[in-house]
């Protein structure tokens, strides 16, 4: 199987409230075992997922929201967010976590993986994709 | 066209895995193939044979039984997915101590790669759910 696809995985749910983002997040990580070339895109409430300080102590929840940090370790390249859903719900990129990537072989590496962008550029990227998982 | 079908809620409480079946089996009898269905989150449910719906109503479990044994389907269970939510098979039963099985007939319970690899292999991987 040397099959390698663009897999967009489309995030439009809270982290908590529903197991949705919890269980697309153990998908993510498979399909970068996999060695497919892994992209993520935050939506809606997906918008949350990625938002810092997290605390989940009075939900009895876990808060597997660290995770996200790791992507870039992962060999996810590409995390990005619906400036629209940020705005809507009266966040900016600054409330958000960063993700640090780095290519071993090359050295190559990018201080902050999440972009913001607006809808053209949403609607393009899903095009491009020869996969959209969504969760 | 090769097809790969993924259903992320139940039975009963929600139409995703009704529609899927539909256009599976829609897609089965125009000579399309379906190279797997994935039964992710919630989903997993579909694949217990201890549901009972009353008699006047469908059978979406029977449902996805039968039209595995006509086209020869590949159902698949995510393992993950299924231990959270009690869907259970002989082998799960020995390796979690359970004291039960309720694995519907045609079923196997098995890996997230099993998605992935699907999504790889087919043309379209369609998702039902909402």
């Amino acid at each position: 199987m040397s099959d390698t696809k663009n897999f967009m995985f489309l995030n439009r749910r809270a982290p908590y409230g529903t197991i949705y983002a919890w269980e697309s997040l153990e998908v993510v990580l498979i399909a970068a075992a996999f060695e497919q070339n892994v992209s993520l895109m935050f939506a809606d409430d997906g918008v949350y997922e990625l938002t810092k300080g997290q605390d989940t102590a009075g939900i009895g929840m876990k808060n597997f929201s660290p995770t996200y940090r790791t992507l870039g370790d992962y060999e996810v390249r590409h995390m990005y967010v619906d400036k629209a859903s940020l705005e809507a719900r009266g966040l900016t990129a600054d409330d958000l976590v960063q993700v640090e990537w780095e290519d071993w072989e090359t050295e190559e590496s990018v201080d902050n993986i999440v972009e913001v962008v607006d809808s053209e550029k949403v609607a393009e990227l899903l095009a491009e994709s020869d996969v959209v998982f969504s969760f | 066209m090769k097809f790969s079908i993924q259903v992320n809620e139940g039975p009963y409480q929600h139409q995703a895995s009704d529609s899927a079946y539909q256009f599976t089996k829609a897609a089965l009898e125009k000579g399309h193939e379906c190279f797997r269905v994935f039964f992710y989150h919630d989903g997993v449910l579909n694949g217990t044979r201890l549901t009972t719906p009353p008699q006047d109503d469908r059978n979406v479990v029977n449902n996805w039984t039968e039209l595995a044994e006509k086209y020869d389907l590949d159902l698949v269970v995510c393992v993950a997915a299924a231990q959270r939510r009690g869907i259970v098979d002989d082998g799960e039963a020995e390796r979690n101590g359970k004291d039960a099985t309720n694995i519907a007939p045609r079923f196997r319970i098995s890996g997230l790669g099993q998605l992935v690899e699907a999504a790889i292999q087919s043309e379209r991987l369609v998702v039902f759910g909402d």
